[in-house]
């Protein structure tokens, strides 16, 4: 008889966190420790060869954080997942196996802020190269592999909204290449897309967002689809050749296709040291039992303020992927079908002083630099995160001064509506006043 | 029977019942993936004997080393194949003949045809698998490294 395949919204709730084995606890517990003692010097030998599964010290693994991982692991449906202190922590550890010195990464243009500022100013320091591309052509990946190109980094569907990615052609590109396809799939969540279903190899969370989803703990997550063949070429020798700390060990031969996610541990977090911490695991994990049903909320709130702000006269454009007419609306049906996501900009008529003017009029949005929280955020790039940047680098950051980026929460309805419409109101009252 | 899946009862069941295994292909070298195995069951009460000609009669990991399994002196619930599909089909001979109770192919190591004949004879059958990741996976051990173990339960798991 065939095995029942457990749906997703059970793995929400189930996945990595059966009885804890010792005391039967049900929910699971708060490891809040730094380290585990060994039965024996053999049975710590062992454990430092990576022989025996067990757990040294929490930098490297913890029963809470791997409870995490398990559950990311699961609604990803990959094989294993290694947590991480950030989201921005999460990409530097899932690189970390791939690169060395002199070795670059293809990234779309269209990402976070933050990953663009990171990869293209920091990742220099490790000695690793970043080119952005516009993704809404796949080929624009293609001209820019070199013989040192070691992955093509995406989202799903884009910060700061409304760009949805065509996956299926950028993996078909990055396995051309032979090289790997990574991808963000922090606005999207397991729930909206699975990125592994369309050929990504490697998946990357800021578990911030709409995981935590409460606006509670900063972290992160790293998951390997595990069916990646890591000798089909000389790319990887972090993973293919003799680690001299591991007398030897060479990581894709001992472990198959567990090895990625354990270079992530053994090797990843035992240097940079980015782990997650066990209380930030726990509520995380709290968080994702709710997942399904709060990017239900999330998208169908969304769906309704875009539609709203559409036909607003003070609106001059909305980018929401769930918008008929929108440009990405065809690939939202195709990789996004049950909703757009709750994170989009608009723009207002007006420009500068009005963008400022709303932001600072709403009550019930909260302003603040974030998104996925269950709370409705706004936040006016242009004179907050982007007021370094001339007017010109505005526009082409999607940031310009007439633009607003909203986070829709999980209030009700009228009560997100009524908000907007009191700012509006006010708006215009002061423009005309 | 199905050999492109397995449930978590058949292998659950296989490896509760069995105490002894023969392992076939078994290397003195440290970091290979049959030493990683040998080792690990050890530490979860299995008897492991290795079997490799070139290693007959040195000693591995406590055990001594057999030239092949009909002269391993007790008996052997379960052959462990760490050998190409190809020569897997020899060893099953083998493994019938001593009679053994399963015949386990390593991860990659699948013989469609041996197992039609070892299942003829009464045996079980896993193939692509490995016993280590399998007892680990289905004891929770696995998931302490982050890893999907694919086990969903509201029970204290056991193996
Ligand atoms: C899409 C995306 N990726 C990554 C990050 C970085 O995550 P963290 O802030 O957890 O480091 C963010 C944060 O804003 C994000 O929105």
């Amino acid at each position: 008889m065939a095995q029942r395949e457990p749906g997703f919204e059970t793995l929400a709730v189930h996945a990595g966190s059966p009885p804890d084995p010792t005391t039967g606890a049900r929910q699971t517990p708060i490891y809040q420790t730094t380290s585990f003692v060994f039965d024996d010097t053999e049975h710590a030998a062992s454990l430092f060869n990576l022989q025996v599964p067990g757990f040294i010290y929490s930098r490297l693994t913890n029963p809470t954080v791997a409870a995490l991982e398990e559950r990311c692991a699961a609604l990803e449906n990959g094989v294993g997942a290694t947590a991480t202190a950030s989201g921005h922590a999460a990409q530097i550890l899932a690189l970390f196996p791939l690169m060395s010195p002199g070795d670059n990464i293809i990234a779309a243009n269209k990402l976070y802020g933050g990953s663009i500022n990171q990869m293209g100013h920091s990742y220099k320091k490790f000695g690793w190269g970043a080119t952005f591309v516009d993704p809404d052509d796949p080929d624009n990946f293609k001209a820019e592999i070199t013989d040192r190109t070691k992955a093509i980094f995406i989202e799903s569907l884009a910060n700061p909204g409304g760009v949805v990615t065509d996956l299926e052609a950028i993996a078909k590109v990055a396995h051309d290449a032979g090289i790997v396809l990574i991808v963000d799939n922090t606005m999207a969540t397991p729930y909206l897309c699975r990125p592994f279903e369309y050929g990504a190899d490697i998946i990357v969370h800021s578990t911030t967002k709409f995981l935590s989803g409460n606006g509670s703990s900063v972290g992160g997550v790293v998951i390997d689809s595990g069916t990646y063949d890591w000798f089909q070429n000389d790319k990887y020798p972090s993973l293919t050749s003799p680690a001299p700390e591991y007398h030897g060990l060479t990581f894709a031969e001992s472990f198959g296709n567990l090895s990625y996610t354990l270079y992530g541990h053994a090797v990843g977090l035992r240097d940079l040291g980015a782990s997650q911490s066990p209380m930030n695991a726990y509520l995380t994990l709290l968080g994702i039992e709710t997942l399904p049903l709060r990017m239900e909320r999330h998208c169908a709130n969304a769906q309704v303020v875009a539609e709203y702000l559409k036909g607003h006269d003070a609106v001059s454009w909305v980018s929401y992927a769930g918008l008929k007419e929108d440009k990405y609306h065809d690939l939202a049906a195709r990789y996004i079908p049950k909703g757009a996501g709750a994170v989009f900009t608009f723009g207002l008529k007006g420009g500068f002083d009005t963008g400022i003017a709303f932001v600072e009029a709403l009550e019930l949005f909260s302003h603040l630099a974030n998104i996925g929280d269950s709370r409705s955020l706004v936040i006016h790039p242009a004179s907050t995160t982007h007021r370094q940047l001339t007017e010109e680098q505005l526009i082409a950051a999607g940031a310009g001064p007439e633009v607003v980026r909203l986070s829709i929460g999980i209030e009700s309805i009228d009560d997100i509506l009524a908000d907007l419409a009191q700012a509006f109101d006010r708006c215009a009252t002061a423009s005309s006043g | 029977m199905d050999h492109d899946t397995y449930t978590d009862d058949y292998i659950r069941g296989i490896l509760r019942e069995t105490r002894t295994i023969g392992l076939v292909g078994a290397s003195a070298n440290w970091n290979r993936p049959s030493f990683f195995a040998m080792k690990y069951l050890q530490t979860k009460n299995f008897r492991v004997i290795p079997v490799n000609p070139g290693l007959a009669g040195q000693t591995l990991l406590s055990e001594t080393v057999f030239g092949s399994l009909s002269d391993i002196d007790v008996s052997v619930d379960m052959v462990d194949i760490f050998r190409n599909s190809e020569a897997a089909g020899l060893v099953t001979d083998d493994a019938i003949a001593i009679g053994a109770k399963t015949v386990w192919m390593q991860l990659s190591v699948r013989n469609d045809g041996a197992a039609k004949t070892a299942e003829a004879a009464g045996l079980k059958v896993v193939m692509n698998r490995c016993p280590k990741i399998e007892y680990a996976r289905l004891s929770g051990e696995l998931s302490w490294n982050g890893f999907n173990s694919r086990v969903i339960t509201s029970k204290r798991r056991r193996m």
